[in-house]
């Protein structure tokens, strides 16, 4: 059968009818409304300004399922992520679950093997926490000779949320932990079913089943309707649409503990199960790709974290780390949240070499990257936590600064 | 000594807590255990029966993995499987099953929980097993008429068994003068 070809007539009435309709779903294309109108009717959940364009940035991946988007934290103010910019990481996309058919079973070691609707989980005592959670990949690209050039592209994979949900231990209890048992195999229920291993200490001490992020139940993206997250340790432990715990004697080396997140040093050898993100922070204002528009005083700005407990201190250089001086921490500083430093910068038209560097309350020093390359090399991918400098040209213009 | 206290009173706790409070869920079926926690362990532990040679292996290589990972293992979309051996301690090190990956049965989990990309879970586990067999013929770690199953699989020596450490970190010194 012949193909019809449409009509140049018609090709242009599809083009005006696909333009009024993205206009309609995006509410005028950021144009200000007359502010003495009746403005638009109230709706049962809100979109941001039309006028805010912060977006994930996607890195190209070989195929679409597949994958990392980071975080806007150039455009960032606070310390909590929206869930629509939080990063996000995928083997194998993001599987849509029923919560009503979803199960969690706790199984292997145990003397009550369970399987639980969302329902019995939702029964059981729930706690918050805010919590940062980083990417054990972030800043990977970071031990390479070209940095990342703006900040979202180079520390993009962290983020932080409220999350909500019941304490792993809880539900060991109710399962009864045999006393050989020592491990934790959790799996996912995305299509490559994502597994790793976790120390029975680690889900005893602060492990949580998080049904809720910021408020309202998790998104999709982020493990929808229940995730494992193990406070500190790199994203892919925080294993999302948790169905499977498995109590067992040894770590099952799963393929993302052993050929993947593992992290690889000069002498060949690798280190397994490194799974603290020590303390890291990085300016977001002014940082890579930005420009300070006229001269004056300025709010410099980031954020700080760490694997391992609350900031103690957040100091930062104008002068390229020939001298520092301590930022102020926005309070309360949670252990293993994300804390916002500020320090009030006078912008006088002179070239500058700023940085920042986190000191937690273990007195763990955030490293240069150079200290880092001099005790690790640079072919062990994961947990890049260096200091990051962003040269601020006398211009205005602000650039990263190439190793 | 502080620390020692803390661990020890924690894991009493946990203990004494280990009597079931609220009596939520049931027991789950043999078939949900079977189908959300197929996990296996580097002893082998959760191996179904079944058994694969290289040469079938070869053709379920062909219908199944090939398109991604080439003809034989080479990588193209999908990651390289073969090669790389001697590698790791250079300036370029190639990671692949044969030069990284410590047990063989971590092979068998990954193919029968992730792989085909887009398909994952179509393998039984005699095509399993055989595509298993196939890849570590192709890396030299076992001979062509070789058979995997349950009992000959976790016995495979992976080259780079003994390849990987404890984390050590925190393994930066401290410098308070940077640059």
């Amino acid at each position: 059968m012949k193909q019809r070809r449409p009509s140049r007539r018609q090709l242009l009435q599809i083009g005006a009818a696909v333009g009024g309709s993205l206009l309609a779903g995006q509410k005028a294309s950021a144009v200000e409304t007359d502010p003495r109108k009746l403005g638009d009717p109230l709706g049962p959940y809100s979109e941001r300004s039309p006028f805010e364009k912060a977006v994930r940035w996607r890195r190209e991946s070989k195929t679409p399922e597949t994958g990392s988007s980071f975080t806007p934290l150039h455009d960032s103010v606070g310390s909590v992520t929206p869930s629509a910019l939080h990063y996000e990481r995928h083997h194998s996309g993001i599987p849509t679950i029923d919560p009503e058919r979803h199960r969690l079973i706790v199984h292997g070691l145990v003397d009550r093997p369970l399987s639980l609707s969302m329902a019995d989980i939702r029964r059981l005592p729930s706690v918050t926490r805010i919590l940062v959670l980083e990417c054990g990949g972030n800043s990977a690209g970071e031990w390479g000779s070209t940095t990342g050039a703006d900040v979202q592209r180079s520390y993009g994979l962290v983020s932080g949320s409220e999350w909500t949900g019941v304490p792993l231990s809880l539900l060991l209890a109710e399962a009864g932990v045999q006393p050989h048992a020592s491990w934790v195999i959790a799996e996912g229920a995305d299509a490559c079913r994502m597994m790793r291993s976790i120390p029975l200490a680690k889900a005893l001490e602060n492990s949580l089943l998080a049904y809720g992020q910021n408020g309202e139940a998790m998104r999709p993206s982020q493990g929808y309707p229940l995730r494992l997250i193990n406070p500190g340790w790199e994203g892919n432990t925080n294993v999302k649409w948790l169905h499977s715990l498995k109590l067992t004697d040894q770590p099952y080396m799963a393929r993302d503990e052993t050929s993947k997140y593992s992290d690889l040093m000069p002498d060949g050898k690798a280190r397994i199960f490194t799974y603290a993100m020590e303390a890291k922070s990085v300016i977001t204002f002014p940082s890579g790709g930005q420009t300070l528009r006229v001269h004056g005083l300025y709010e410099l700005t980031g954020l700080a974290w760490s694997g391992r407990g609350r900031i103690e201190r957040v100091e930062v250089t104008i002068d390229g780390g020939r001298t520092w001086v301590q930022a102020a921490l926005q309070e309360p500083r949670l252990p293993i949240a994300l804390t916002r430093f500020r320090l009030p910068w006078r912008f006088d038209g002179h070239a500058a070499l700023i940085a920042s560097r986190a000191v937690d309350e273990t007195e763990y020093v955030q490293p240069t990257r150079e200290a880092l390359i001099a005790a690790r090399g640079t072919n062990s991918i994961y947990h890049y936590n260096g200091i990051k400098v962003w040269s601020v040209r006398a211009d205005g213009t602000v650039t990263h600064v190439e190793a | 000594m502080w620390k020692l206290s803390a661990i020890l009173l924690a894991a009493t706790a946990t203990l004494s807590a280990q009597s079931p409070r609220y009596q939520v869920g049931r027991p789950p079926t043999p078939e949900e255990i079977r189908e959300l926690g197929s996990a296996i362990a580097p002893d082998g532990t959760g191996l179904p029966a079944g058994s694969g040679t290289v040469a079938a292996g070869r053709e379920v290589f062909a219908a199944q993995c090939a398109r991604c990972h080439g003809p034989t293992g080479e990588g193209d979309v999908g990651a390289r499987l073969v090669g790389g051996q001697g590698t790791l301690a250079t300036p370029r090190p190639l990671k692949t099953v044969g030069s990284f990956w410590p047990y063989a049965t971590t092979l068998w989990d990954y193919i029968n929980r992730a792989m085909p990309f887009d398909r994952p879970g179509l393998l039984q586990p005699p095509e399993v097993y055989a595509a298993v067999a196939y890849v570590l013929n192709l890396n030299g770690i076992i001979e062509s008429d070789r058979v995997m199953d349950a009992t000959s699989l976790p016995k495979v020596k992976m080259p780079n068994r003994e390849g990987f450490v404890a984390d050590p970190r925190p393994d930066i010194p401290k410098e308070r003068r940077p640059r």
